[in-house]
């Protein structure tokens, strides 16, 4: 394996925030987790492990960083978030958000104590924390933003509804804070309170003060974390250490650590990179960086194509996406990721880059087989680009899981057409659970170009989908029924946009709205 | 000394019986500070296991290379079967079911050699490294595959009553059918965890994340081969248990302790999600049949019920399980001439255990099913046909033998019918239906009845233990129950608080510690409050009555005047704070704690015949739900839920209210997007929340109304007249699962009943859909052929 010279890494450490103290935190295996850090190394139980991969959202953390003058807070899941990546962040536990002097609960906890949102309280910590998150990032959700914002927390025993009212109630509670007892941690979004912005503004001097000079470079003996803080630095690196692994969120990498107990050798993490963690809308097309978190180029998608918003919304759940980045789902090439059928529905590029040379690809043609992606060594992607809409593009992508929120897809479907006087002028159509790729559906296409936008075409485009895909069955959907439902998606596409549905519901996420 | 005047409550304190007070330690789980067995601050030098698991169902090990697992780092020791000085075996009633198999694996998962490691990633690092041979056996996977080659881990069971052969042939109307109900994981959020601390000459403390201090106390002393007395075991909470700690937290508890003993170092074990699910029994799936004879009106006359459970390679609880199948095939119905045949299927998978309802709701959902399909038949509304056949005067003996003394369902249905606008609404969703072409609705109702006592008479047993500090008047009580999230702790402290007349919040409850609590049966059935109640009352009453006796002779007044109220005494014209009684009666070498015992009345029961009276009472509720489904996907909604539950007069009506949403949402998990799926090895797939989906926020409907029923009052002398309600409410969702059936039959314009097997995945409903539009179509066509 590559390593780099031991000269150019000189012994450093991770710096990070936890309750108004920097931690420093050097001789560390780049593979610990954050969940493992808090409850082995720090004594802090408080957060919880409940199934070690990201689904059950017991091990809820919040971090904070600055975005410009200010700070930014988002959930995330500590049992896959390896350790070295909070360098130059704050971490907020479930233990940092008691008054430590009066000892008063934060208004989250209040309200999930008083609501009777916690029954055997393993999960609540977790809870409380996303409670916290959403506390910070909205003033005033909706069932709907709520739902959202806990689709990655699991209780068993309560039936949530006491934890829903909890998320309502928690900011009465906020508004209630005395004065002399305001901070950042108290003050909801969008508070106007003046000791809480000063407090905010100290936070914001503390993690600036935490700024590197240079990359962070973690050596240990079973593989060194590098952290550039450019994508040319990032480029460099990967060309000089090819059989390195590309970390950026480390939703589905830091699996392969808690689940398979594999070593990863040396880590380059992309989540550094100041000039990749931005989205820039051209004239033609939204640049997304590869460092930009799901979360971020999802609500940058969505306001392209407000018909992602159901897909979109589903994707895994808030802490996920704000630790994975569209770029990482996009390169670890899952048949069953749900980002890929849109963007390849839509004509998404990637822009792969070796060095300084840079090549740009059709998202399909990035996926050769299973896992298997057409990427030169040294080579990653650096940047997604999708297209900004077309006059005269129909677009509609679905998802069928088990569950609604935070599952993964038995299939995940993805149509847009450019109809123009009743005529099909182009067609892509593309499956996530289908192939073993993501993958576009070129019989199904074939079937649609030319013709008439008729439910006989549809039906010709349907029968079509059995030669492009032969699905297989696993523990979500048998083959056939992979397949039956692709081809009704199909059909429910035509009856959405041909008008036949004569305004009755065609989705059952239309049915989440009621009542008031 | 038992007037009952003694006893009044005593309202003005805080926190006192009846109150929706929260739940003791809601300020410590919502900081992080409440401590699980994991939790707990390790002892220098704790070492950490894990298993190596079976990797294949059925065989024969053949050899087992174990040198690179006690190469791997960090490791310290490594045991097999042959290490374990005692009994190699966590069976709680037959001896079936071994800590690791020795010679012969029974199902992929199955423990076979335990490591122990300075870190938890070093031992379950070094677990995989085992090099095994298997010779290969055959393999039952399935409920079919045990019926056809009679495989089973205990003698079918058979309940008869009447001459339900003549009736069903005698029937105006017959209808024969099967359907299949799905296993559910337990998926309590904590993982199964032991952590064993040996002790001076020879003594073992185990912390135990478990529903049976006293089983794993057992279990471990026979598998050390000590006596029980050397032996602690201790658990001050579990995050969740669902009834999948009631014997599974054995395994972990006995393979730590022996490798506590065999390394002398303490020793935790932590299952990892997946070896979790992987490991430990789940709910019996079932395969159901029946045949059903019936009248004009829908009535019941014969009916011919076939319960096939799959229990797993070992007996575990199945047994008593599917006697409580058995026991719940009626649920609320009169069902004068039935045969109930009950097969527990002997498979090379999990060994299927306890889980909420404990074999009660397949049972229910057996006849719910027969009702329903009734119903279909004769185009009545269901809810018609649920009442035509509801116990009532003169139809109100059980089929084992147990007569209905407290019906309520039948007044619980008029006023959820009333409340919820069943009628209307049913109506409006039928002229709905027919405007949507892809979205259906569907609504149904349905009730629950569930006996409450474990059937075992002798595990209704409970003691509890009161002590009054004389330095202020605390009280710190200890029962036999466990606290696993349920509110136990909250409400037992509350009855002792009300005995007193005192805050709760003088009243602490400590772990359960079976040093404290010999013999306490597993905190299970549903029963926990109403027997630790008892007993803490119990014990509560004992001091209080020396208290009373001291200060009637002390202050010279007669006992009946004295009054505990407001953290006060009345003594005559005294007004003393407890705590000043309490400091007097100390001085005056009053014993100020006592020991509290209580069995449950009445009950008794013939596990051959299955019949006499099994439970002590009935719970029961109605819950009307509204659904939304997707007919070219299979997906489906929870629109709108009404549940009216009786919990008696609610010793605390938050916790009660939080256990019935609770298992609502439970149960609509394991019946609509909870599927166990394995593979042709017998590899459970499932073993993860990215596989296996339990309910989260969405999937509770916006529009929830819980009410517990105001006129709820147990008849039986229960502890103040509530009523359990740990189980019960889980199967309060039935309600969706048919309504899941009425919506798919809309597609047939309700002339066809689906055939719809739980859970109702997208998947399974999509295949109903399209099997009753394929035989709406053939009817169709043989019209028009005729």
């Amino acid at each position: 394996m590559a390593r780099a010279p031991r000269s150019k890494t000189p012994a450093d450490a991770v710096r990070y925030l936890l309750d108004g103290e920097i931690r420093t935190v050097g001789a560390v295996e780049p593979t610990r987790t954050v969940l493992q850090h808090l409850r082995e190394d720090l004594g802090r139980t408080g957060t919880k492990e409940g199934c070690a991969e990201g689904d059950c959202g017991a091990c809820t953390v919040v971090l904070a960083e600055l975005d410009g003058r200010r700070v930014r807070y988002r959930a995330i899941n500590s049992c896959i978030q390896f350790l070295p990546t909070l360098d130059g962040k704050a971490l907020v536990t479930v233990e940092g958000l008691k008054n430590r002097r009066t000892g008063t609960l934060h208004p989250a906890q209040a309200a999930m104590a008083d609501g009777h949102g916690s029954q055997c309280g393993f999960c609540t910590p977790g809870f409380v924390m996303s409670l916290f998150a959403l506390y910070k990032t909205d003033p005033a959700p909706d069932r709907i933003g709520i739902n959202d914002a806990l689709a990655g927390n699991l209780c068993r025993c309560t039936g949530y509804r006491p934890i829903v009212d909890a998320a309502r109630t928690m900011y009465a509670l906020g508004r209630a804070v005395p004065q002399r007892d305001q901070d950042w941690c108290t003050a909801p979004a969008g508070s106007k309170s003046k000791p809480a912005a000063e407090s905010e503004a100290g936070l914001a001097r503390a993690l600036k003060a935490l700024r590197r000079g240079k990359s962070l470079v973690l050596g240990h003996p079973g593989g060194t974390f590098y952290a550039p803080r450019t994508a040319a630095e990032l480029a460099a690196l990967r060309v000089r250490l090819p059989e390195a692994r590309m970390l950026a969120g480390g939703t589905d990498v830091g699996l392969w650590v808690t689940k398979q107990h594999r070593p990863l050798g040396d880590l380059l993490y992309v989540g550094a990179a100041t000039d990749l963690q931005r989205i820039v809308v051209t004239a033609e097309h939204l640049d997304i960086g590869a460092a930009v978190s799901l979360t971020y180029a999802f609500s940058a998608i969505e306001r392209a194509y407000p018909a992602s918003r159901e897909v979109l919304r589903r994707f895994a759940s808030p802490p996920i996406r704000n630790a994975g980045t569209l770029a990482g789902n996009v390169a670890n090439g899952s048949p069953i990721g749900d980002s890929m059928p849109p963007l390849i529905a839509l004509g998404a590029r990637v822009v792969l880059r070796h060095g300084d040379a840079r090549r740009e690809l059709p998202l399909e043609a990035l996926y050769l087989a299973y896992q298997r992606m057409a990427m030169q060594p040294g080579e990653f992607v650096e940047r997604v680009l999708v297209p900004l809409p077309r006059t005269g593009l129909q677009f509609a992508t679905y998802k069928v899981s088990k569950r609604f929120d935070q599952d993964i897809s038995a299939v995940c479907a993805a149509f847009a057409l450019v109809v123009e006087r009743g005529t099909v002028g182009s067609a892509r159509v593309a499956f996530g659970g289908l192939a073993a790729t993501p993958k576009r559906a070129s019989a199904c296409e074939a079937a649609l170009t030319g013709r008439p936008w008729t439910e006989a075409t549809c039906e010709q485009a349907a029968a079509a989908l059995g030669t492009d895909f032969a699905p297989i069955t696993d523990m979500r959907a048998s083959a056939a029924y992979r397949l039956a439902v692709a081809q009704n998606l199909l059909r429910k596409f035509h009856l959405e946009t041909s008008g036949a549905l004569a305004g009755a519901p065609s989705r059952l996420y239309d049915l989440h709205q009621v009542p008031a | 000394m038992n007037d009952p005047r003694l006893f009044q409550g005593t309202a003005a304190a805080r926190g006192s019986v009846g109150e929706p007070v929260r739940h003791e330690s809601a300020h410590l789980h919502v900081s992080g500070e409440a401590a699980y067995t994991d939790d707990i601050r390790e002892a220098r030098g704790t070492l950490h296991a894990a298993f190596g698991l079976s990797q294949r169902a059925h065989a024969r090990i053949k050899a087992m290379d174990l040198a690179a697992v006690r190469a791997a780092p960090g490791v310290a020791a490594v045991i097999t079967a042959a290490d374990i000085p005692g009994a190699n075996d966590v069976g709680p009633i037959l001896h079936d079911d071994p800590i690791l198999a020795a010679d012969e694996v029974q199902y992929l998962g199955q423990p076979i050699f335990l490591v122990a490691a300075e870190t938890v990633d070093e031992a379950r690092r070094a677990a995989r490294l085992a090099t095994v041979e298997y010779e290969e056996l055959p393999a039952i996977l399935t409920i079919e595959d045990a019926l056809s080659r009679q495989s089973f881990v205990l003698p079918t069971v058979t309940l008869e009553r009447g001459d339900w052969g003549a009736a069903l042939a005698g029937a105006p109307h017959r209808l024969k059918g099967s359907f299949r109900i799905g296993g559910q994981e337990q998926f309590y959020l904590e993982g199964q965890v032991a952590y064993a601390v040996p002790k001076e000459d020879g003594d073992m403390l185990v912390y135990s994340s478990t529903q049976h201090p006293g089983e794993v106390q057992m279990v471990v002393a026979h598998a050390l081969r000590v006596g029980v007395h050397r032996v602690v075991v201790e658990c001050r909470r579990m995050g969740g248990g669902f009834g999948g700690k009631e014997t599974q937290a054995a395994l972990p508890a006995a393979a730590a302790a022996v490798m506590a003993r065999h390394t002398g170092r303490p020793v935790k074990l932590r299952y990892d999600r997946d070896d979790d699910i992987t490991i430990t029994g789940k709910r019996h799936d079932y395969l159901v049949e029946y045949e059903v004879g019936f009248d004009g009106a829908g009535r019941i006359l014969g009916l011919d019920l076939m319960f096939a459970s799959r229990c797993g390679f070992s007996a575990d609880l199945s047994g008593p399980i599917n006697d409580r199948t058995v026991m719940h095939a009626d649920n609320c119905y009169w069902l004068p001439n039935v045969r109930i045949v009950s097969h527990r299927c002997r498979t090379h998978t999990q060994s299927n255990t306890a889980f909420r309802g404990f074999g009660g709701p397949q049972g229910m959902l057996g006849s719910e099913h027969v009702v329903d399909e009734i119903a279909h038949h004769l185009g009545l509304d269901p809810l018609a046909v649920r009442k035509a056949n509801f116990y009532g005067a003169s139809r109100d003996l059980t089929p084992y033998g147990m007569q209905v003394e407290d019906f309520v369902a039948d007044r619980l249905f008029d006023e959820l019918e009333r409340s919820s606008e069943y009628g209307l609404r049913r109506d409006a969703i039928r002229k709905w239906n027919a405007t949507s072409p892809i979205v259906k609705r569907g609504i149904a109702m349905t009730p629950v009845k569930f006996g409450i006592a474990f059937t075992a008479t002798f595990f209704n047993q409970a003691s509890a233990l009161v002590h009054v500090y004389q330095g202020d008047g605390s009280v710190l009580l200890n029962h036999g129950g466990t606290e696993m999230g349920q509110g136990l702790f909250t409400k037992v402290a509350q009855v002792v608080a009300h005995e007193f007349g005192i805050d709760l919040d003088r009243v602490r409850v400590s772990a359960s510690d079976t040093a404290r609590i010999p013999n306490a049966s597993a905190t299970a059935a549903s029963s926990g409050s109403d027997l630790n109640g008892k007993a803490a009352q119990a014990a509560a009453r004992e001091i209080k009555a020396r208290l009373v006796a001291f200060a009637a002779e002390r202050f010279k007044v007669s006992p009946e005047s004295i009054r505990f109220a407001a953290n006060h005494v009345e003594v005559g014209e005294h007004r003393l704070t407890f705590a000043e009684l309490v400091r007097m009666a100390y001085l005056a070498r009053v014993q100020l704690w006592a020991g509290g015992f209580y069995k449950t009345p009445k009950i008794h029961y013939d596990p051959k015949t299955l019949k006499g009276r099994p439970f002590f009472y009935f719970a029961y509720g109605a819950a009307v739900s509204e659904v939304a489904i997707d007919t070219l996907t299979g997906e489906t909604k929870l629109l709108r839920a009404d549940i009216l539950h009786d919990v008696g007069r609610s010793l605390n009506p938050a916790i009660d209210l939080g256990q019935i949403e609770g298992g609502f949402v439970q149960g609509m998990g394991w019946l609509t997007s909870e599927e166990l799926w394995w593979d042709g090895r017998g590899k459970l797939m499932t073993h993860a929340p990215s596989t296996y989906k339990i309910p989260v926020a969405s999937d509770v409907p916006a529009d929830f109304r819980v009410q517990l029923w105001a006129r709820g009052e147990n008849v039986e002398d229960s502890i103040h007249r509530s009523k359990a309600v740990g189980e019960p409410p889980l199967m309060l969702a039935m309600s969706v699962l048919h309504a899941i059936r009425d919506a798919v039959a809309s597609v047939s314009a309700y002339r066809l009943s689906p055939r719809l097997n739980a859970p109702a995945t997208p998947e399974e409903v999509l295949r109903a859909v399209t099997d009753v539009k394929a035989r709406a179509a053939e009817a169709e066509q043989r019209k028009a052929a005729a």
